[in-house]
């Protein structure tokens, strides 16, 4: 089976500064990556060029068997990469239930009706509805994004990401901030998920690293030091003196 | 479910403001015209006509975030373009030397909103690869491109301007009566509120409201920002362009301050007195606008150093306008 998404040789230098520094990588079809590397190693370019919101200078980026690097962020998310954000990107004037309604219209592809009111469609709050019940907010479905706590906004980041369906999805830090008991919950969650959809996770928690990937890229400098399955990586002596060593 | 949402906004704060000031609007021609005082008839149109301007900035800079500085260009080519097609009626000639002039508003106002639209979506392809303070540039750029072209254009009078001996009729209705021409214009203004209040709460207006609040999310749920950006900019423009239509029917005289930035200026005043990306706003700003200048211009030629000092009051101490200062802030779902 082809693999999901294929890095091939990817650059970007911010001034003499190189983030990402020739990564290549593959994601497969039904499996958690884990992308992990120090704080600087430039974890959050690489997901900002897979799913297009930075050009990468050199080097091609395919998804489900096409190249993708030419087309722009929401035509990949149309192709089915969803993502969340590190930090929260939400639209703060909508409760969390329209948040999630916009990526389900999103996902029907009409966003050019102009009569119709979105809060008696419901084929719109329908899905809505479902994707928070998903990720544990269907009481504050109603609540705007402002009055959320910050666990809460990530869990409807992931609820929108969900709404969209995703082949792949993107995850930017989604324990970031998190407590943790919220922590614990959200790795309970993408242990859930995993059975419908391939994720790439960016996070520094270890513990749900290590429970939920099936592998794992160690990025150090803009560079993939490391590549593997979960235990190889864990025993690697060059993974532990790069990196979790310093947090060890 | 529909009913019980419009019913819960006419329950509301701003749902009773936005009645009682269309009632208050609908009342008083009646009222002046049962006291005989039909200078008030024609006043409360011109209340209605420039409401309706901003009703139409409203929704690109409220509902959108789009700070048009340059709506005067659609206002004024709105006007032109309608008056021009009642001056070829009566003098003869061509318009771009191509349609006769005629006085039926059937056949201008339309021709004149395509026109206006047409000109927003060339503007809007431009202007819209920008943003913030280079967009406001931009668009009152284009719009003194049209205030120069209007200057310019010896046809209808440049400078000058010109002037239109009738208006056009409705149809077969005449609307050259005071109180008749306000109902036309009070009419286009409550048609143009309902459709900003659909588009508002439509699939469309939901990813027009995200474009203003987070551009990277809609792009991220895989909406392109920019054709929704156009689409809200166009459909903006022809709701201001409706209302530079009637401005000239009424006054019967289209000059080149339709089009000028002072024009584009005063438009942005009434929504921010008004209250920016609310539906009523708008129409408190343009009232309050004109209340200012009859009062307050009848005893000083400066009343807009009042008409300032209260701008000045609303921006510092009532960020929502004169809608947050009555009904509270904006509510959402």
């Amino acid at each position: 089976m082809t693999d999901l998404l294929v890095l091939n040789g990817l650059q970007k230098h911010f001034g003499a500064l190189r983030a990402t520094d020739d990564v290549s990588l593959s994601v497969r079809p039904g499996t958690l990556h884990a992308l992990i590397g120090p704080n600087g190693a430039g974890k959050s370019t690489l997901i900002g060029q897979i799913a297009g919101t930075i050009t990468p200078d050199r080097g091609t980026i395919t998804f489900r068997g096409e190249d993708v690097t030419p087309l722009t962020l929401p035509q990949r998310a149309r192709k089915g990469l969803g993502r969340t954000f590190q930090i929260s990107s939400l639209i703060p004037e909508f409760s969390a239930l329209r948040n999630v309604m916009l990526a389900v219209q999103a996902r029907q592809g009409s966003s050019f009706r102009f009569w119709g009111r979105v809060m008696a469609d419901r084929s719109l709050t329908g899905p809505a509805q479902a994707c928070l019940e998903r990720v544990g907010l269907a009481d504050r479905a109603r609540v705007p994004v402002s009055d959320l706590s910050h666990g809460e906004r990530r869990q409807l980041e992931l609820a929108v990401a969900l709404a969209l369906e995703p082949v792949l999805l993107l995850l930017d830090e989604p324990m970031a901030g998190l407590g943790p008991e919220e922590s614990r919950k959200m790795t309970d969650l993408l242990h859930t998920l995993k059975r419908e959809t391939a994720m790439l996770l960016v996070e520094h928690d270890m513990d749900a690293v290590f429970s939920l990937a099936d592998e794992v890229s160690v990025l150090v400098y803009g560079r993939v030091i490391a590549n593997g399955p979960v235990a190889e990586i864990r025993t690697s002596a060059a993974v532990r003196e790069a990196y979790l060593g310093e947090d060890a | 479910m529909d009913n019980s949402r419009s019913n819960s906004f006419l329950r509301s704060r701003e749902g009773v403001l936005t009645v009682a000031a269309l009632a208050v609007l609908l009342a008083a021609p009646l009222v002046a015209q049962a006291a005989g005082q039909t200078y008030f008839i024609s006043l409360a149109s011109r209340v209605a006509i420039l409401a309706l301007a901003g009703v139409g900035l409203n929704l690109a800079l409220g509902t959108g975030g789009m700070i048009s500085f340059g709506h005067a260009a659609f206002f004024g080519l709105g006007g032109y373009v309608a008056g021009a097609m009642v001056f070829h009626a009566q003098e003869g000639g061509r318009f771009l030397g191509l349609l006769e002039g005629t006085q039926q508003a059937l056949v201008s106002w339309p021709l004149a909103l395509g026109i206006a639209g047409i000109a927003a979506l060339f503007i809007g392809v431009i202007s819209l690869r920008t943003s913030g303070v280079y967009f406001i540039m931009i668009t009152l750029a284009f719009a003194q491109m049209f205030y120069y072209l209007g200057l310019s254009f010896p046809t209808y009078g440049g400078e000058d301007g010109m002037t239109l001996y009738e208006r056009s009729t409705l149809g077969g209705l005449s609307v050259s009566g005071d109180l008749p021409f306000f109902f036309v214009c009070f009419g286009a203004l409550l048609l143009a509120l309902l459709l900003c209040s659909r588009l508002i709460s439509s699939r469309f207006g939901a990813a027009l409201m995200t474009a203003r609040q987070n551009e990277t999310r809609l792009a991220t749920v895989g909406i392109n920002p920019f054709p929704v950006r156009l689409t809200g900019f166009v459909i903006s423009a022809m709701i201001t362009a409706l209302a530079g239509v009637l401005l000239v029917e009424q006054n019967g005289f289209a000059s080149p301050s339709l089009l000028s930035w002072h024009r584009s200026g005063e438009i942005m005043i009434f929504v921010i007195l008004g209250g920016v990306g609310r539906l009523i706003g708008p129409v408190l700003g343009a009232a309050v606008f004109i209340l200012l200048e009859t009062v307050i211009g009848g005893y000083t030629d400066r009343w807009q150093l009042v008409l300032g000092l209260v701008l000045l009051g609303i921006v510092l101490f009532a960020r929502g306008g004169l809608v947050g200062l009555l009904a509270g802030r904006a509510r959402h779902d």
